[in-house]
């Protein structure tokens, strides 16, 4: 392609965020620490919405007092503000349902809540 | 928890309830709204829930009561959203008409109040939606992970 | 594991140069909020009015969250005799 390719700064910040969260819950067993890892893809995907809609030299979407300038893009606000939301409620479930792991097998590893007892 | 902890608490569960519902009401003028103002009126009763204990609170305060709250918040915001069915599904019908329906002067202006049509009592709706579930769902699980030490 | 974080770094390369994102409706959004709604926040105007039925679905995933967390510690009343 002509030009250089450009260095986004953001989004190498996003990348290495989802390529931790991975690296978490592929490799650990303890059931707490997988949940967490969802929390920081959660966290990446949230941070990747945001910084799509920014322009350069931009202030915020809102007309009290506003300082004069561009405007950045007030859409990816909104649908971050809907995935924060998804992702506190899909915690929440996530983390009662270990609490009542924990009570009926009595460990929070998850090699021994694997197998089905016939 | 100790004397310190208890009584700097119970001031700032104060500060944070007021801090909330400001958010929720200036929802159209400043950054903010029903669901951010919600949040902040959790992280108080959060705090709160920290400082005395679940057992304390749930004396005062029953699961079914907030239930009842969070169902109305619901069915305020569909009835709102029903309001305009004359043009579309969530027509803002206020705007233009004696309340809540003044115009703002385009570009940069120090906000008014009583602007902004059907949007403040949508976010009042929402606000006491989330406010209600997220305390809700504090309340629960403190309460079951008390309770599961004290009897082992 | 090699393969994916190669993915990743190409594709966070490859995107549009931050700072300059393509914006045809988001202009229209900027322009006619003051006039169509009559509120000074775009963000707001944006969630309730312009695309108000994705906050109408995400209030019905907070209520049923909320209820399926209040019914899993629920206690089970032993009635004696």
């Amino acid at each position: 392609m002509t030009g250089g390719i450009p260095f986004n700064g953001p989004f190498l910040a996003v990348a290495v965020l989802i390529g931790i969260a991975f690296y978490i819950m592929v490799s650990k067993r303890n059931m707490i620490k997988l949940v967490m890892g969802l929390s920081v893809l959660a966290s990446g995907v949230n941070l990747f919405l945001v910084t799509l809609g920014y322009r350069e030299g931009g202030v915020a979407p809102i007309y009290t007092n506003a300082p004069p300038g561009i405007m950045v893009l007030p859409v990816p606000q909104a649908l971050t503000l809907t995935s924060i939301v998804i992702a506190v409620a899909t915690l929440a479930l996530m983390l009662s349902m270990v609490v009542h792991i924990y009570r009926h097998t009595g460990s929070t590893d998850s090699e021994k809540s694997r197998i089905m007892k016939g | 928890m100790s004397k310190i902890v208890r009584s700097m608490a119970s001031l700032l569960t104060l500060f944070a309830f007021i801090f909330g519902l400001y958010i929720i009401m200036h929802g159209h003028l400043t950054p903010g709204g029903g669901f951010q103002g919600g949040a902040v009126f959790a992280s108080g009763v959060a705090l709160f829930v920290v400082a005395f204990g679940s057992d304390y609170l749930h004396k005062s305060l029953k699961e079914h009561n907030l239930s009842a709250l969070e169902s109305s918040g619901a069915l305020v915001f569909i009835g709102l959203a029903f309001g305009g069915l004359a043009v579309v599904f969530f027509y803002n019908f206020l705007v233009g008409s004696p309340i809540f329906g003044h115009i703002p002067p385009s570009g940069s202006n120090p906000g008014d109040m009583w602007t902004a049509g059907v949007i403040p009592f949508m976010n009042l709706a929402v606000g006491l939606k989330v406010l209600a579930g997220l305390s809700a769902i504090l309340l629960v699980m403190a309460l079951a992970t008390n309770v599961a030490e004290v009897e082992e | 594991m090699a393969v994916l974080i190669g993915f990743l770094v190409a594709a966070a390369l490859l995107l549009h140069p931050f700072g300059y994102p393509p914006s045809e409706m988001d202009d229209y959004i900027i322009q006619n909020t003051q006039s169509e709604t009559g509120t000074n926040n775009a963000v707001t105007a944006v969630v309730f009015d312009y695309r108000g039925f994705d906050t109408l679905g995400e209030a019905t995933i907070l209520f049923t969250a909320v209820t399926g967390v209040v019914m899993l510690f629920r206690k089970k009343k032993k009635e004696e005799g």
